[in-house]
């Protein structure tokens, strides 16, 4: 299996995307950094970008390649190895690969610029959300073997974490806005990586203050050691979840 | 020659001044440690009115010192009087007394009493001038007095692990006129300056920081002018209720961040002016509840949370000449009728163009978001704050408006911050054009 963990990354590391990808994290977060003054600014505007641009790329390249590594996974599947061994050294090739580019492209300017705790979360945040939605271009590819059929899903899955969930629950907490709906709330923000991603970041910074009663309640629950742990662990389960459903289709499906 | 016979005419005459107001006005006392009056209080009873009693450098424990007569009493080198927790240290029951100089400290916390370190009930003219305050419950307190200064004072207290409602206040005024309370150092304690039914005074160049509670909290407090005051990290700002006649000028607000802070609280206040100000780094810089007829010009709204919360009850209110910078929020409201009005401000985040370069948008602003109607009608949806989504709804809104109040509008937003000290000129041209703020009563 580690065989061919190494075997991925080098392939993938060969193709320079990747190293694309860490040159432009690297340029805007140093960017961002010395233009936002404070490092508490600098990761307010990196947490935007991270929660925007990390997903789509994560996605959509782990899309291509898992088509474009395809004939290389039917030659795997007629040795002898075991189908469940070959997704999962697929999957976290791709994700070491990209979650490495990301530490490199914003941990290095988070440590330099002095990110602290904050900064470590963002960083945490990010390789999570790599891992989620590489997992989730997984799915998406495994369940259609028709390549624009899948970057189609793929994009339509990023679309609706990043975008249109939250303008379904802004709907709801609107049409909805008589009942107590802080704990409704709370359930909904973990039902979305992208905002609770989001919002452990956002807790830990001063703009928390202006959060009111559910930003109090979130920080009581959020705020603790234990409840960043339940949050990470929210996150965990975020990525368990594609990528153990993924990996039962592809041992199952005729390939 | 010339120059030193001159020098000695002036000695004399001081020489003769000195011992004209030994014998005529007024006798001097002295405390000290080796003199024969070795106590304060000792000193202030044998006094008569109108004698100066001169405390020199030195520790003086004791407390209960009653002021019975006028008089001045006055600490030289600056002595201690340390109650060490016994009681209140300075009664005044006289008119027309002076306590300058001293340090006085330690007094504890008694509900009962409300003890303080200088106090007085029903006197005139009575002088609390260049005093440190230490570790007080009340610091200087004054009921139905008159024509009170409270100048150059250092009042700090600790607050340190303690609750708000075991702490007093810095200054605490109740019924007492004609105040001037200026240059005063105000931390530590409950509320840095507490007036209630205060009238005709004026608090200036204060610097109010550090409190449990309010940095200057006053009620009923008609006709009083605040300018030039420092109002730093209180825990929940500046609080000011039931009103008119106000004037808050020069003032600066910065750094009251949490929760439940504000920079400047308005409540029932009434034809007032807030001009000048600088509000920088609030959680809320000015939330505005039934307050009327206000004038609110010439500040600077700078990285606050909210810079305004403007309820739908405040009425004919006036938002002129002011600087809005990097606030997450620059106006919310509460309801979509508003009858307040908004002119020629500068706002960071206008986008309008000025085609005809007379340094006013052509096209009017809006400084209502979408996100921020809905976070003052639905709360949880702050949880939302900085999503990609809320930024498109802002931006949607803003080219079709349809949810967010038609009538607060900037007409004539300005294209450039101004710099209202050196910018006379221009706020002058723009008050001529503009003519009188346009207000339908």
């Amino acid at each position: 299996m580690n065989k061919i963990i190494k075997y991925v990354l080098l392939d993938i590391v060969k193709s320079k995307i990747v190293i694309a990808y860490t040159l432009f994290l690297l340029l805007l977060s140093i960017g961002l950094f010395t233009l936002g003054g404070s490092a508490d600014k600098g990761i307010l505007s990196l947490l935007n970008l991270v929660l925007l641009t990390v997903p789509l790329i994560s996605i959509v390249f782990a899309t291509t390649h898992f088509y474009n590594s395809y004939e290389f996974m039917e030659l795997l599947v007629a040795q002898p190895i075991n189908r469940k061994k070959i997704f999962l050294s697929e999957y976290l090739g791709v994700a070491f690969s990209l979650s490495g580019a990301f530490i490199l492209g914003v941990g290095v300017p988070v440590l330099l610029f002095g990110g602290g705790l904050t900064g470590l979360y963002l960083l945490l945040t990010g390789v999570f959300i790599t891992f989620i939605f590489v997992g989730m271009a997984f799915l998406a590819s495994v369940s259609t073997r028709d390549k624009a059929k899948g970057i189609g899903i793929a994009l339509l899955l990023w679309f609706y974490f990043a975008l249109i969930y939250d303008g379904l629950v802004l709907f709801i907490l609107y049409v909805f806005a008589d009942y107590p709906l802080e704990y409704a709330t709370l359930a909904m923000t973990a039902l979305n990586p992208i905002d609770l991603g989001r919002i452990i970041v956002l807790l830990n910074l001063d703009v928390s203050a202006l959060m009111g009663y559910t930003g109090a309640l979130y920080k009581s629950i959020f705020g603790s050691l234990l409840g960043v742990g339940a949050a990470f662990g929210l996150l965990l389960l975020w990525v368990l979840l594609p990528v153990l459903s993924s990996r039962r289709i592809f041992s199952r499906r005729d390939l | 020659m010339i120059n030193q016979s001159k020098h000695i005419f002036i000695l004399a005459g001081i020489l003769v001044l000195l011992l004209l107001s030994q014998s005529g006005l007024a006798d001097t006392i002295k405390v000290c440690k080796s003199c024969p009056i070795t106590l304060v209080k000792q000193a202030v009873q044998k006094a008569s009115p109108g004698d100066t009693v001169l405390v020199s450098k030195g520790v003086y424990r004791e407390s209960g010192i009653e002021i019975t007569k006028p008089l001045a009493l006055i600490g030289v080198n600056n002595p201690v009087i340390d109650g060490n927790f016994t009681g209140q240290l300075i009664t005044v029951v006289a008119d027309n007394v002076t306590v300058q100089g001293f340090t006085l400290k330690n007094v504890a916390t008694s509900y009962r009493k409300d003890d303080a370190a200088i106090r007085a009930n029903e006197q005139t003219n009575v002088k609390v001038l260049d005093n440190t305050i230490l570790n007080t419950y009340y610091g200087i307190y004054f009921q139905n007095s008159n024509n009170i200064v409270i100048r150059n004072n250092i009042v700090r207290g600790e607050n340190e692990g303690r609750t708000e409602s075991s702490l007093g206040n810095a200054i605490h005024l109740y019924y007492t006129d004609n105040v001037e309370i200026t240059g005063n150092n105000l931390q530590g304690h409950r509320d840095g300056i507490y007036l209630e039914v205060v009238k005709n005074s004026r608090v200036n160049h204060n610097i109010s920081q550090n409190n449990m509670r309010y940095g200057l909290h006053f009620m009923f407090s008609d006709g009083n002018t605040y300018t030039y005051n420092t109002f730093r990290k209180n825990g929940a700002g500046v609080a000011v209720m039931y009103t008119v006649n106000v004037q808050m000028e020069h003032n600066l607000f910065e750094d009251n961040w949490g929760a439940a802070s504000y920079g400047l609280l308005l409540k029932e206040i009434r034809d007032s002016a807030i001009r000048n100000n600088v509000f920088r780094r609030n959680s809320t810089a000015i939330h505005m509840e039934s307050s009327t007829r206000l004038d609110i010009e010439n500040n600077d709204f700078e990285r606050n949370g909210w810079a305004i919360k403007v309820m739908t009850t405040c009425l004919d209110d006036t938002f002129r000449l002011n600087n809005f910078s990097g606030n997450s929020f620059d106006v919310s409201t509460n309801g979509t009728t508003q009858s307040n009005h908004f002119s020629h401000n500068y706002w960071e985040k206008y986008t309008g163009y000025d085609l005809d370069k007379d340094e006013v948008g052509d096209v009017p602003y809006r400084p209502v978001s979408l996100y921020s109607m809905l976070v003052e009608r639905v709360p949880p949806s702050v949880m939302f704050m900085r999503s990609f989504m809320v930024d498109l709804l802002d931006n949607m809104e803003k080219v079709l408006p349809s949810i967010i109040p038609e009538q607060l509008v900037d007409e004539h937003p300005l294209m450039k911050k101004i710099h209202h000290d050196n910018d006379r000129e221009l706020v002058q041209v723009l008050r001529q054009t503009a003519g009188a703020p346009p207000r339908e009563r």
